[in-house]
């Protein structure tokens, strides 16, 4: 179930009040005002919205990428927005699997390697990452590549490597940031099967930022955000929850 | 577990010309830091195998050196009675009183004169210095105006030939011999009869500036030098040879020592900037691949480590190869004034492996200091605003 009431409780993601703002100057702007958002494990959410209206933001609040100004965010039970920049990145390492648009992957390292970098902050040792690395590079179709640098790779490829390393140490959250963004139509729907896939068979919770409505369409709820603040939207784009003021 | 070394070593292949320029100069730092050391090792490993660990070598007591010395005939008769003395098969003790002058002779590489050192011995010098082997023509004979060079002479100074006849000192000498003292400061002298060269120089004959005194073994000195400074017939200072002669060469080894330093230093500076340079440019082409590591749950502390290592690779191998453009300097023969004789000493570079460990060492301390504050700066790199950046 998804909300934006601020009204759920238990979800694996939970917002409340949160604000973000940013300084350009003396200026101040508004990111997001006063959002809240409950989302249960295994949802496939969409973010969609104008350039500017704080989707990627949101990403990294929910990712413990970035702080709030205002507001908690409490994801798996953790309260984030309070963690130290160290512990942060530590739990971001157990937590959370990101999926970038320009994939992201290390260029000097190969899909293996790529792939195997999460797994480096565990306690496994040799053979065990080798058996992790090589069934996430399996389940996303890479595993004739697993020894290729990102250079000879396709841009699906190079993605598809990126799911697997985001997927590689079985996060309950996946964050995708316009995952088709830089992929012709057929490479990016070659992605959003697996990033289904993911959600649907292996319960994954998904975040994934898109302008594509073809790729939201994909999601089992796409909120729409506008102006720092959520709207629910089904997945044809009409609105069936969100603020008393734009209901009105 | 922290981001593997791999990655390091790869980024740094990978740009390979920007990262040139910071392996160079570390590179050429390290080069002369280890040529500077070597030179001072070299200068004072000539003058310490001088020194045998089984010699005493006596000078007047608070004298500095053998120049500022006087020991008289009479206190040279009870040194050589003195317990601990080694004999030689004739049962004659073997030691040798010595006077040192210094003469003025033109150096083959540049024709200006300079200071050798000339030391009058006794007969028995041979059986002091058992390890001063006549290599070519023959010993002096006493009461002649004859001279034995040490190996480095012939190819140092103009007419100090075998057969050659050279003046100084208002006397004729006739070269009679070459020796070879393996390589010690002994190869830059000229040796004669010690009387010779008092008569020669008209100095007293009955008074000398050094006593060098066989040991009976190495054991013996401590037997010896209590008997000889408790006698008081005698105001002597004794040393261990090898002791003495490492004395002896403090102050010039350690002025080329500074002298490396302050070069090694001011030329660390541009290293270090060079270093610097490098790897902020690395972090700024490589904002990105930080920003995903930080995003994927490295730490600050592993980005700091990562960028370190990063610098510290780069270092090592500027450091390799200023060790290797070194190397061949090992042996390499030069000369210079020894302060403490005043005379022209011939020396041969010492690269040692301590040199070579010290010369890494260096390397990485200048890898450490450029590195330090770009990896500071990458664990700071907000990772917002660099994912945004792409």
């Amino acid at each position: 179930m998804v909300r934006v009431d601020g009204k759920g409780s238990g979800a694996v993601v939970e917002l409340r009040n949160l604000d973000k703002k940013y300084y350009r100057g003396e200026e101040e702007i508004d990111v997001l005002r006063g959002l809240n958002l409950d989302v249960d494990a295994g949802e496939f959410i969409a973010f969609m919205g104008p350039s500017g209206s704080g989707k990627t933001t949101l990403l990294n609040l929910i990712g413990g990428l970035d702080t709030p100004t205002a507001g908690t965010v409490r994801v798996n039970g953790d309260e984030i927005s309070a963690l130290s920049g160290r512990k942060l990145a530590a739990w971001r390492a157990r937590n959370i699997g990101f999926i970038f648009q320009m994939y992201n992957l290390i260029p000097v390292l190969t899909a293996f390697q790529n792939v195997q970098l999460p797994l480096l902050l565990t306690g496994l040792g040799r053979a065990e990452r080798r058996k992790h690395v090589e069934a996430a590079l399996g389940l996303v179709g890479l595993s004739d590549r697993m020894n290729h640098y990102p250079r000879q790779l396709s841009g699906g490829q190079e993605q598809r490597a990126a799911i697997a390393r985001a997927i590689v140490t079985d996060p309950k959250i996946l964050l995708c940031d316009e995952p088709t963004g830089d992929l012709d139509r057929a490479a990016g729907d070659e992605i959003l099967d697996i990033i289904s896939r993911l959600s649907k068979e292996y319960g994954k919770t998904v975040f994934l930022v898109t302008h594509d409505p073809m790729a939201a369409k994909r999601a089992s709820t796409v909120l729409h955000l506008d102006k720092g603040t959520l709207l629910e939207c089904t997945a044809d784009g009409q609105l069936v929850c969100g603020t008393e003021e734009v209901r009105r | 577990m922290a981001i593997p070394v791999e990655y390091n070593f790869r980024s740094v292949i990978n740009r390979w010309t920007s990262t040139l320029v910071a392996i160079l100069s570390i590179a050429g730092t390290v080069g002369v830091f280890v040529v500077m050391l070597a030179m001072s090792q070299g200068f004072m490993a000539t003058l310490v195998s001088s020194g045998s660990p089984q010699n005493a070598i006596l000078i007047r007591g608070g004298a500095e050196g053998e120049m500022m010395s006087a020991i008289l005939l009479d206190q040279v008769r009870v040194i050589a009675d003195a317990p601990g003395v080694a004999r030689s098969e004739s049962g004659d003790p073997l030691v040798s009183a010595e006077v040192v002058t210094i003469g003025a002779f033109p150096l083959l590489s540049s024709g200006s004169d300079a200071n050798v050192q000339i030391r009058g011995t006794s007969p028995a010098v041979m059986g002091v210095r058992p390890d001063v082997k006549i290599v070519d023509g023959r010993f002096f004979r006493s009461g002649l105006t004859e001279l034995i060079v040490g190996r480095n002479v012939p190819t140092t100074y103009e007419g100090l030939r075998l057969g050659s006849t050279v003046e100084f000192g208002g006397g004729r000498w006739t070269v009679v011999g070459v020796f070879d003292a393996g390589g010690s400061s002994f190869d830059s002298e000229l040796w004669c009869d010690a009387r010779v060269l008092n008569q020669v120089y008209k100095r007293p004959e009955n008074v000398f500036q050094s006593v060098t005194v066989r040991l009976a073994s190495t054991q013996a000195f401590d037997e010896f030098k209590d008997a000889v400074t408790a006698d008081p017939q005698l105001t002597v200072d004794v040393f261990r040879e090898a002791a003495y002669y490492a004395e002896q060469s403090r102050l010039v080894s350690t002025i080329i020592r500074v002298l490396g330093f302050l070069v090694a230093a001011v030329m660390a500076v541009g290293a270090v900037f060079a270093a610097l340079n490098t790897m902020y440019s690395a972090v700024t082409a490589r904002s990105s691949e930080i920003g995903t590591l930080k995003a994927l749950g490295f730490g600050p502390g592993s980005i700091v480590t990562s960028f370190l290592a990063e610098s510290v690779i780069i270092a090592l191998i500027g450091g390799a190869v200023g060790c290797l453009a070194a190397l061949p300097f090992n042996g390499f023969t030069t000369g210079t004034m020894n302060w403490s004789s005043f005379s022209y000493l011939a020396f041969s570079f010492r690269v040692t492996p301590a040199i070579l460990a010290g010369g890494m060492v260096f390397s990485i301390l200048m890898g450490v200091i450029g590195g330090l504050p770009p990896a500071v700066r990458a664990a700071r790199l907000p990772v917002v605003v660099v994912l945004r950046e792409m």
